[in-house]
């Protein structure tokens, strides 16, 4: 290893960079232009559903319902004349659902008897549907719980659930969308920064003319890696920042704990990309590698949206191989919770494992031979 | 001119599946990723992580517990004796949430008094957390209503009775899987389009194509049809995987799904190539499809709706093609839809095949010099 030779590879390596912007595009504009999309974007906050109603015989207790209904943030409801209209209003997507008082319905209330309250679903989205149900059952349990004041009566549902959501009260859902975001983004920064660069020395048989220099395979690739390390913790500052001035999404944890953590997916992020880029020595077979195993991987298997836990375990198991999973977990955790030290250290210590793993089979595949 | 097509077609094949690498790279990622995020993309809770911290040593307790122990969706995995050891479980991810019961829960339920359940959940994921409290209050309504018929309490006034159409069981995977199509078409039109123009323009060739008799549109066409073709294929591939394999409901016409596969690949293909005639390098290619990519997939309602994005957002996403096509593929599988109940997906989306494509040949001869 020798500083000076490592230092003239750097330069080059950053002249390069400036010549075709497309690499500073990737490390700083690329993450503001996605955090913004999907931080304004991506929620999974329902709000305003709109809800067919209909009521065949409308009395003093369907408007109790009804006014629920009409109260509560989740739904807007909308009355319709029928059922067959409703039916249709569905059918067009102009409603989520249909909430159906029958004709009976006051009688069945006054004389004691349980009226059924008909919601019908569309199931299609079963995520918003089951997150309909649920407000829908809000809004049923303070009606009954108005009618039991008003009537001065007790209540008639013996246990309430009474949810006490820590880190994230509001339960909003930016506040773990962000910072699972910069994960995304930085899978995508890392891969796409290095993805190609080796590749295209081989493509346009400059790396022939770098093999008859004296520096060792060792310096070429720390001479690929450091330039693009620096940009990937540039755009990894910016992301941050944003998250947590432009999303007010709070930073429980120490900032320090979240750069080394960084700075180690970063590393990881980095080395497939070089991986990928060594092994196909074709930019063409390396971009579209990149794109497979980054962006989705990173979006699906992370646990950035869909619950890992919640996985058959084959595809657990699978979720292992993905750095962005352990940098997600890192980074929902200092954003929300805190420094909870054993999350942390074993989440770093797998991201590291990863990046020596990529770094070193780079290193060892990649001999300064032509064949 | 047909020939020549022709013969482009062959050339864009043979460049494309030469290797076995690039063989690999189209076919087989796609096919592994279906499977894989299959079983992953799913909203569904199941064991839950749970632990009990239960004060009360009466039977309704008991009773209530032995309901969360009956049922799948939750798994408890800790028994905690104080209140200290709730943080700690609840931080280091143990468990999702810790059920709470007071001490005089059984007295005050025998006394016909409403009792609370304090449900601590880590709220580190909100859908999640608002999923699992949902569950949560599953369990308890069905408890509550034989607790209410069996101790007297009376009935409630009225009742929700909650059915759902399309997909009775809400699996959420009979919503994801059908998405998964159209993600995986996307991405496989956009690996074979999005670099090939950045390619010939990099290596060279490009100036050789343009020396030949070739019209530019000819050229494109022998772009584009390639990028269709393995499109399809393996778009028509996917569905049979998500009707046999995963046993997704296929309900509409047929027809209808491969009018939409059409116009979505004509789609998808202009873009590609309109990327990668507007880059230079392949870098450049990369990065675009990227751009494109990434919100063509966050902003189309795969996986949260677009319902919920800001209005501003909800306009922008009209001007993506997989907007339309997921409710194709969703409307044809789950909703039993034809071509006419998606005419108004249909014609939008032939829009954006016509400009994307018109943009690209434009592009395609201003940047040739």
């Amino acid at each position: 290893m020798n500083l000076q030779r490592l230092r003239g590879l750097i330069r080059k390596e950053f002249i390069q960079i400036l010549r075709d912007p497309s690499a500073i595009a990737i490390a700083f504009v690329l993450p503001v232009f996605l955090l913004f999309l999907f931080g304004y974007g991506v929620s999974l906050d329902a709000r305003h559903i709109p809800i067919a109603v209909v009521v065949d015989q409308p009395t003093a207790e369907t408007s109790a319902f009804v006014g629920g209904l009409q109260h509560s943030p989740y739904f807007t409801p909308e009355i319709y004349g029928s059922l067959h209209q409703a039916r249709e209003a569905v059918m067009d997507r102009k409603a989520d659902g249909i909430v159906w008082l029958r004709a009976d319905f006051s009688r069945q209330v006054i004389q004691g008897k349980t009226a059924p309250i008909g919601v019908l679903v569309n199931g299609v989205d079963a995520n918003n549907a089951r997150i309909m149900e649920g407000y829908m059952q809000g809004v049923w349990q303070n009606w009954l719980q108005q009618r039991a004041l008003n009537a001065g009566k007790p209540l008639i549902i013996p246990i309430n659930a009474e949810p006490r959501i820590w880190f994230n009260p509001a339960l909003r859902s930016r506040d773990f969308l962000v910072p699972g975001l910069i994960a995304v983004i930085m899978t995508l920064i890392g891969a796409l920064l290095t993805a190609l660069v080796v590749a295209r020395e081989w493509e346009r048989g400059t790396m022939e003319a770098l093999m008859a220099t004296p520096v060792t395979m060792a310096e070429i690739l720390l001479g690929k890696l450091i330039p693009y390390f620096i940009m990937g913790m540039g755009g990894l500052l910016l992301s941050v920042a944003l998250a947590v001035w432009l999303f007010a999404v709070p930073l429980v944890g120490s900032f320090w704990v979240l750069l080394v953590c960084s700075a180690l997916f970063l590393l990881a992020a980095l080395g497939m990309g070089l991986l990928i880029s060594s092994a196909a020595r074709n930019q063409f077979v390396a971009g579209q590698i990149a794109i497979i195993v980054t962006f989705l991987p990173a979006f699906i298997l992370s646990g950035f949206i869909f619950d890992i836990q919640s996985m058959p375990a084959p595809i657990r198991l699978v979720t292992h191989i993905v750095a962005a999973r352990y940098f997600v977990s890192i980074l929902q955790t200092v954003f929300l919770v805190g420094d909870v030290w054993s999350i942390i250290l074993w989440n770093s210590l797998a991201l590291l494992l990863m990046a020596l793993f990529f770094l070193g089979v780079t290193w060892r595949r990649s001999r300064k031979r032509l064949d | 001119m047909l020939a020549r097509i022709w013969a482009l077609v062959i050339k864009e094949f043979l460049a494309l599946l030469r290797d076995k690498k690039s063989r690999f790279v189209l076919i087989g990622p796609p096919i592994i990723q279906l499977l894989v995020f299959g079983y992953a993309a799913t909203y569904d809770l199941s064991h839950i992580p749970y632990a009990v911290y239960n004060q009360d040593s009466g039977f309704a307790s008991r009773q209530l517990l032995g309901e969360f122990q009956g049922s799948t969706a939750f798994k408890q995995v800790a028994t905690i004796e104080n209140e200290g050891q709730i943080a700690p479980l609840i931080n280091n991810e143990k468990v999702l949430l810790v059920l709470n019961i007071g001490p005089h829960f059984t007295r005050d339920l025998l006394m016909h008094h409403p009792t609370p359940l304090q449900v601590i959940i880590n709220g580190r994921n909100s859908n999640t957390a608002t999923l699992a409290l949902n569950y949560v209050n599953t369990v308890l309504m069905h408890f509550d209503v034989r607790w209410a018929q069996e101790h007297h309490w009376g009935r409630p006034p009225a009742q929700l009775v909650v059915r759902s159409w399309f997909n009775p069981n809400l699996l959420s995977r009979w919503f994801i899987v059908p998405g998964i199509v159209a993600l995986l078409v996307l991405v496989v039109t956009l690996l074979v389009t999005g670099l090939s123009v950045a390619r010939e323009r990099e290596q060279g060739t490009f100036d050789q194509l343009l020396v030949t008799p070739m019209r530019p549109v000819e050229i494109l066409l022998g772009k584009a049809i390639p990028g269709f073709v393995i499109g399809a294929l393996e778009g028509l591939f996917i569905v049979l995987v998500a009707v046999f394999w995963f046993q997704v409901p296929f309900v509409g016409s047929i027809l209808a799904l491969i009018l939409g596969l059409a116009l979505f690949l004509m789609a998808a293909v202009g873009i590609g190539l309109m990327i990668s005639s507007l880059s230079v390098t392949q870098q450049q290619g990369l990065l675009g499809v990227f751009i494109f990519l990434v919100p063509a997939i966050i902003l189309s309602g795969f996986a949260t709706p677009i319902a919920n994005m800001p209005e501003v957002v909800q306009y922008l996403t009209y001007l993506n093609p997989m907007r339309y096509f997921l409710v194709i593929v969703r409307g044809v599988f789950l909703e039993g839809d034809n071509i006419p109940m998606l005419l108004p997906q249909y014609w939008p989306l032939a829009i954006i095949a016509l400009c994307s494509m018109a943009a690209a040949a434009w592009l395609f001869r201003h940047r040739m010099q």
